[in-house]
């Protein structure tokens, strides 16, 4: 023990460091900054929570959808005769009701985006090309925005005694 | 297994191919319903003389199998909600996999009749 105390006492932990130190008090060591660190030479933010918001939206949409989709599916294709009953009398008699002119409509918009939001990343998966990613989104988007603008008119447009 | 390759099999990778390609089938269905649903604003003969194509008895498989499609996409994606947010939930991944799938086969054995029965009358008559 008693020899151990005597190498402590001599020596830092660091150990013996060969040649002279080039820094002191007077002459300190430039400082490295952290990683990462932001200077005014770092470009500004170009990319926002775009994707987290995307997958968010993708969760919280499809558990709406879940009900507004399996309540369609019942009304259209199970219940009352099922698929037989559905003609021109029966939309009219569904719209006429603002409660499901509303079911509808979100229904349309968030099956829209859901859908145009997991095509997208499919494309982003699959197309290695930036030009093809970019023209297979423009296609999709432009459907998209055309989709949701055609049933939106139609939803809010509808007259019943159009004949 | 292909060496190098991201894919992992088993249930995990099944589960997320069968959700992509029953979104892909879902959404491109969506795009040919909004447009026929849209002839009700060009005249109710056009849109009855549409709506009488759902009602054949090829359509009406089709129509069983966007049914079979929306509903796996459905339960599936709960199951990836509750992996997700769930703190149990990629333990349990499996179980819920093989849950979804059971819940599945038991509607699509329901919506046989409701979907189909009109099908079977027209072909076989009744």
């Amino acid at each position: 023990m008693s020899s151990n105390n005597a190498v402590t006492e001599t020596s830092s932990a660091i150990g013996v460091v060969e040649g002279e130190s080039l820094y002191d008090v007077d002459h300190p060591a430039p400082v490295i900054e952290a990683p990462r660190q932001r200077t005014n030479k770092t470009p500004k933010a170009t990319r926002g929570n775009f994707e987290m918001a995307a997958w968010l939206f993708m969760r919280l949409s499809g558990v709406v959808l879940v009900v507004l989709v399996i309540g369609h599916l019942l009304i259209q294709l199970v219940l009352d005769g099922g698929v037989s009953k559905i003609g021109f009398a029966f939309v009219a008699g569904r719209w006429a009701s603002p409660f499901w002119q509303v079911w509808d409509l979100l229904m349309l918009w968030l099956a829209m985006l859901h859908g145009a939001n997991g095509l997208r990343t499919i494309i982003n998966d699959y197309a290695e090309r930036a030009n093809t990613r970019l023209w297979l989104k423009g296609l999709l988007y432009t459907a998209t925005v055309f989709t949701i603008l055609l049933g939106s008119l139609v939803i809010f447009t509808f007259d019943p005694n159009i004949r | 297994m292909p060496a190098g390759t991201l894919y992992r099999g088993r249930e995990g990778m099944w589960s997320w191919v069968a959700h992509r390609v029953t979104g892909v089938l879902i959404f491109f269905f969506l795009f040919v319903h909004v447009l026929d649903t849209a002839l009700v604003r060009v005249s109710p003969e056009a849109y009855d003389d549409t709506v009488a194509i759902y009602k054949t008895p090829v359509v009406a498989l089709l129509e069983y199998g966007l049914v079979a499609a929306i509903l796996f996409h459905a339960l599936n994606g709960l199951r990836v909600i509750a992996v997700d947010f769930w703190s149990k939930g990629p333990r349990y991944q499996k179980q819920m996999l093989w849950s979804a799938v059971g819940i599945w086969f038991i509607l699509m054995v329901g919506a046989l009749y409701p979907v189909l029965g009109h099908a079977v009358r027209e072909v076989f008559g009744s």
